[in-house]
């Protein structure tokens, strides 16, 4: 399983320029700073090791992805390999008002991207 | 219920363990679908009780841990929440396989965990860690073949730097 993070400030429009994203859900909320983005594919890493704030980055496309970013204080979710959520994950996430993205780009690409542009490694770990 | 909880434990006031709010959750083994429900419904209700945020966020992620745990490995359980005037105080008993050496499961990556479980993002071996991380009090038992039951404590004002 896939663990990065990185860090720093950055508009979740920004993020969604940068990585191609289609905006799922939360329209409304793209001029949110996102201080920080922890990528993981288990939902336990995120709840260990994210800090507050943070955009989560995953493969998973279960409603966990969206309970974990409930619950860890997530600012969204940006689902990565061309990867949808799942119907419960979409009115989970909209019910909660957690913004949603999908990119074609890989865990690792996403990452990459982000840290080329500016964001420097950071985790609560 | 939406009183504000003080953040600090004004002497002479409300007793410290004078139960504010108290719910009873079901959790049922094996029901992925739902797994996730009882902790945002628990969060819900620390928000409204204006519960400060990192109290929630902590009580939040050992709340969704334990509850992953009664779906992954138990037939049926409870999630006891008991909101004191300075902390939370949850129960959660499950009817189960139990743990046979709880010293070993509190270690992080350690797990018995199945391979659909670990897809579903789950079954890391971080768990209990990540509960008793998270608490300010922390008990566990465990009796095999019968179940196990959590008992964890966080404080309003609790653990620093977490």
């Amino acid at each position: 399983m896939v663990r990065e993070a990185v860090g720093g400030n950055v508009l979740l429009r920004s993020i969604v320029a940068l990585l191609d994203c289609e905006v799922i859900c939360g329209h409304e909320v793209l001029d949110i700073e996102v201080p920080f983005c922890f990528a993981a594919d288990l939902m336990s890493d995120v709840l260990a090791f994210s800090a507050p704030d943070s955009l989560l980055i995953t493969g998973l496309t279960s409603v966990q992805s969206v309970h974990t970013a409930h619950v860890a204080d997530c600012r969204g979710i940006l689902f990565v390999s061309g990867k949808q959520p799942s119907p419960e994950a979409l009115k989970l996430a909209r019910d909660n008002s957690i913004p949603l993205l999908a990119t074609a780009h890989s865990m690792a690409d996403s990452c990459g991207i982000l840290l080329h542009h500016g964001l420097s490694p950071a985790s609560k770990a | 219920m939406t009183q504000p909880i003080p953040t600090s434990r004004p002497a002479g006031e409300a007793k410290t363990d004078e139960v504010l709010y108290g719910e009873s959750f079901r959790i049922v083994g094996n029901d992925f679908e739902h797994g996730g429900e009882v902790a945002t419904r628990v969060k819900a209700i620390l928000k409204q009780l204006g519960f400060p945020t990192d109290a929630i966020r902590r009580l939040s992620i050992a709340n969704f841990e334990a509850e992953m745990n009664v779906i992954m490995y138990a037939a049926e359980g409870s999630l006891e929440l008991a909101v004191l005037p300075t902390a939370v105080r949850v129960t959660v008993s499950d009817r189960g396989q139990g743990i046979p050496d709880i010293e070993w499961a509190m270690q992080e990556g350690h797990s018995t965990a199945t391979p659909e479980m670990r897809a579903r993002g789950f079954g890391a071996g971080l768990g209990l860690p990540n509960i008793r991380r998270n608490s300010d009090e922390f008990n566990i038992e465990s009796t095999v073949g019968v179940g196990t039951v959590l008992r964890y404590v966080v404080y309003a004002n609790g653990k620093a730097g977490s």
